[in-house]
């Protein structure tokens, strides 16, 4: 850390010329991958009755459905996946590596497979579920809840993942300036080190989020497909998909934009300036 | 419905198809007589309802016997997404569906070869039908006896999505019966309606009397008089753009003749 | 009695540290020494954050051994500084008191006076970004002193800053030092700080001290190659009968102090005089050498010269110009008797 007085900048900064065409030549096919079928969906959609289709009552409940879960999702995914990240990043136990390539496995599996496991456990005859429903008269499967586990399933590995990144990144040495300090563990974590990682948290939520958002494999496994309780807008998109194609279209392009706006505004706020 | 924008989605679905479809050797029938066997020769592409997987399967290998120049290859997937793909121009010979409708989807698109539905009927061959059973978990924890029971308040119900052919019959069916029943959940297919039953998430589902042998000892289906009402009809059709028309109609034949209808009804279909 | 006393010994491997420490209330140890040498592991030891293999750390007379980092009576000043960048420079300093059990107003009453004290009151809102270095020096030692420390380290404190702010940074931190009433200990590579910031200096090497004395000592008579070079003196070893002192080479200084046995032998650069031809006159020592290498040294040219014995000199440009020296050309170097400091070795 040179603490020189800051020069201007420009005018300092090696002139490099334009960027090479081995990396711009690449980069812009992969832009031009994603984005064209997006631009697929915004050239072919029924424009012109579009206000229509979107303000129809089953739209906005699926929309509202999974902007809610996804973002209860997430905060779930931030109050485990944080300290368990916290764990895999900075101490030593036995069996911390199989925990880690455990924690990756929701990435790895189908979630339909995902959604199968979750009925084997926590379904109404599952291993833990059979007794939430004997003991509480809780059952799980078939509820917005179950949307919400579903989701936490398939996305905290990405949460766990950049944040654990941003925990290994850090300068443990300011932890170390902390505990000289007096501060305990718990305090080092919630005044020093949770700070530090703030933009890896942030980003980490961000692609939760916007996993959560998409999820569909393991909710209509797990959760089912019943409008307004458990059909998101992905399992919303697919039951489209069979009857009307071009109503798939609208409600694809609704949950882009949204979620293209959440995004965006989050992005700015999170990641950007922290 | 062969505007351009309902074709845009599955047309994706399609290129990933043709890709593994057309990797596969050129065996078309131009190769054909070359082992000096008279029967047809070559590559047959049949795309077909999921529920017919296991029958379909199990007449392959009888069919590939009877005669070994030829090779059956299966697409197995939902009606509707298997007629989305042929009309997106899937290299399909033969299509097997699991309700007349996305056969009649078919028919208006990519279309049949004519010659074909000119002898076996302008829509495909009706060659199975399926009547909805009542699907139970083995120990029937809500005791369910018929339809009716299926209205009860703490009884919960798996149907499928009114948008598949088995959610279609199943409105028939309660309309038949006068009855208006809200299950917890629409599934997607009839195999996820009979997943719920089978791992006793569900008390009951509406499932085809070919998913209920299917599904062995874990499921128990009843009959009720409504199915009657809600009978499913197979249709099978050799296709406009048919790569490899001659297998394709033998397996048609094949499909239709006695030794098909026998493995069909052991599978739990009833004939046309 | 001392406010410390350890005995730091560490085992990793290749590296071993075996180190003794004893620093009374309000001095200065400065623990000198080249990289690798094993001086920031003995701060990092007393501070709690290396587990000692061995050996003890005790404060007032009370073992810290085992006591973890954050029950250390310390106060700890890291190179780079390491200020919270998402605190204020007042939060910074409050937040030692704070994780003390102090209110949030009493720790920044007190982080505030301990700003006001050091110059910074008007940058005490200001987020460590936007501080000079001797600000965020200053702003590090508040906050070490915020804890009310008994042992005060200090690790290369002066490292960050650039070469044009360190002499008045320097002299600033000896000043607050001073006030300081417990023990310090400073860690550092340059002998200019250790020199200027330190009542004793420890010389460590290879995990030991290596010599131990007040700063003016070690400066005037180095034990080791490396001490000498730091401080700019040419150092031999010998063994000394009377005046003269047999060096370990063959080569024999005269010398101003009788001494008996094994000694040291250190002299000046700038008491090396060179000729082209050998010189008469008065009985000195005089060798004939060659030229190794010639280098701007300050307003003086450091000729180095090797032979019999490996030494430095130092000459005016006048000088160079007129004896036209270039490397590998032979000439004869005189110094003094009374030049040449001789103590046992």
């Amino acid at each position: 850390m040179t603490r020189s007085p800051r020069r201007s900048g420009p005018a300092l900064r090696a002139r490099s010329g334009r960027p090479p065409w081995p990396l711009v030549l690449p980069a812009l096919a992969g832009v031009a991958f994603l984005v064209l079928p997006l631009l697929g969906l915004v050239v072919r959609a029924p424009w012109a009755d579009m206000g229509g289709r979107v303000t129809e009552p089953e739209v906005l409940a699926a929309l509202w459905l999974s902007l809610s879960t996804a973002t209860v999702a997430t905060a779930l995914c931030l109050v485990l996946g944080v300290p368990l990240a916290w764990l895999l990043a900075r101490t030593e136990f036995p069996g911390r590596r199989l925990v880690r390539a455990l924690v990756t496995v929701p990435l790895v599996i189908p979630p339909v497979v995902g959604g199968v496991a979750l009925l084997l456990v926590l379904g109404r005859n599952g291993l833990l579920g059979r007794y939430l429903d004997a003991w509480f008269g809780i059952t799980i499967p078939f509820t917005s809840a179950a949307v919400v586990l579903a989701q936490v399933f398939v996305a905290m590995p990405f949460l766990v993942i950049s944040v654990e990144g941003a925990l290994r990144g850090a300068d443990r040495r300011y932890e170390e300036a902390a505990a000289t300090l007096g501060a305990g563990r718990v305090t080092v974590f919630t005044r020093v080190t949770l700070p530090m990682v703030l933009p890896g948290i942030g980003a980490g939520a961000i692609l939760c989020w916007a996993r959560a958002l998409g999820e569909f494999g393991a909710t209509i496994t797990f959760a089912g497909n019943f409008p307004g309780t458990t059909q998101t807008m992905p399992l919303a998109v697919y039951m489209a998909m069979q009857r009307d194609p071009e109503a798939a279209i609208v409600l694809s392009l609704v949950l882009l934009l949204v979620s293209l706006a959440v995004l965006a505004t989050l992005r700015e706020r999170w990641v950007n300036t922290a | 419905m062969r505007d351009a924008p309902s074709r845009l989605i599955p047309a994706l679905a399609a290129a990933a198809l043709a890709l593994t479809a057309c990797s596969a050797p050129d065996a078309g029938p131009g190769t054909a007589g070359e082992t000096g066997s008279e029967g047809p020769t070559g590559e047959l592409t049949v795309f077909a309802a999921a529920s017919l997987t296991d029958v379909f399967e199990d007449l392959a290998r009888e069919f590939e016997a009877a005669n070994p120049g030829v090779e059956v290859v299966f697409n197995f997937a939902g009606s509707s997404e298997l007629a989305a793909q042929i009309n997106s121009g899937a290299p399909a010979d033969v299509f097997a569906a699991a309700n007349t409708s996305t056969m009649d989807q078919v028919v208006e698109g990519e279309g049949l070869a004519p010659e074909w539905a000119g002898e076996h009927g302008a829509n495909g061959a009706v060659f199975a039908t399926n009547t909805l059973r009542i699907a139970v978990p083995a120990d029937n924890p809500a005791g369910i006896e018929d339809l009716g029971d299926l209205a009860g308040e703490d009884t919960a119900v798996a149907f499928c999505a009114e948008e598949v052919p088995c959610g279609a019959a199943t409105v028939t069916a309660l309309d038949a019966a006068g009855l208006d029943i809200t299950p917890v959940t629409y599934e997607e297919d009839v195999r996820a309606v009979l997943t719920k039953v089978e791992l006793g998430e569900v008390d009951a589902g509406l499932v085809y009397e070919t998913d209920v042998i299917a599904a062995g000892e874990a499921v128990t289906g009843i009959a009720f008089p409504e199915a009657d009402e809600a009978v499913n009809d197979y249709p099978i059709a050799l296709l406009a753009n048919a790569p490899a028309p001659d297998p394709a109609e033998a397996w048609i034949d094949f499909v239709l003749s006695g030794t098909g209808a026998e493995a069909l009804a052991g599978a739990g279909f009833g004939t046309p | 009695m001392s406010v410390l006393s350890a005995d730091l010994r560490l085992n990793r491997g290749d590296f071993a540290l075996d180190v003794s420490l004893s620093v009374a209330a309000g001095e200065v140890l400065a623990l000198l020494g080249p990289n690798g040498a094993g001086k920031s592991s003995a701060l990092r030891a007393l501070a709690g954050l290396l587990p000692l293999t061995g050996g003890h750390v005790r404060v007032d007379g009370r073992d810290h051994t085992r006591t973890p980092v954050e029950r250390r009576p310390i106060g700890m000043v890291f190179q780079d500084y390491l200020l919270f960048q998402h605190m204020s420079a007042l939060d910074n300093v409050a937040f030692g008191p704070r994780c003390q059990g102090e209110s949030k107003a009493d720790a920044r009453a007190r982080a505030a006076e301990l700003l006001d004290h050091m110059d910074l009151a008007d940058h005490a809102r200001s987020r460590p970004r936007g501080l000079s270095g001797g600000q965020a020096q200053r702003v590090a030692l508040a906050r070490a002193l915020a804890v009310r420390p008994r042992l005060l380290l200090l690790d290369e404190p002066m490292a960050a800053l650039d070469v044009s702010t360190r002499l008045h940074v320097r002299g600033r931190l000896r000043h607050l030092l001073e006030e300081f009433d417990g023990a310090a200990v400073l860690v550092t590579h340059d002998p200019l700080d250790a020199m200027v910031l330190a009542d004793r200096i420890a010389v460590v090497e290879g995990g030991r001290v290596v010599q131990e004395g007040a700063p003016a000592e070690v400066a005037r008579r180095p034990r080791t190659p490396y001490v000498a070079r730091l401080v700019g003196l040419n150092l031999f070893r010998g063994t000394a009968d009377g005046t003269v002192v047999a060096l370990d080479g063959g080569t024999v200084v005269r010398v101003h102090r009788a001494h008996r046995g094994p000694a040291l032998v250190a002299f000046p650069p700038r008491a090396v005089a060179l000729y082209r031809s050998r010189p008469d006159g008065s009985p000195r020592n005089l060798w004939e050498l060659e030229v190794d290498g010639v280098e701007r040294f300050g307003d003086q040219v450091r000729v180095h010269l090797t032979g019999p014995l490996d030494l430095a000199a130092d000459i005016s440009p006048a000088a160079l110009a007129e004896l036209g020296l270039v490397r590998g050309d032979s000439v004869w170097a005189g110094v003094k008797a009374a030049e040449a400091e001789c103590y046992p070795g």
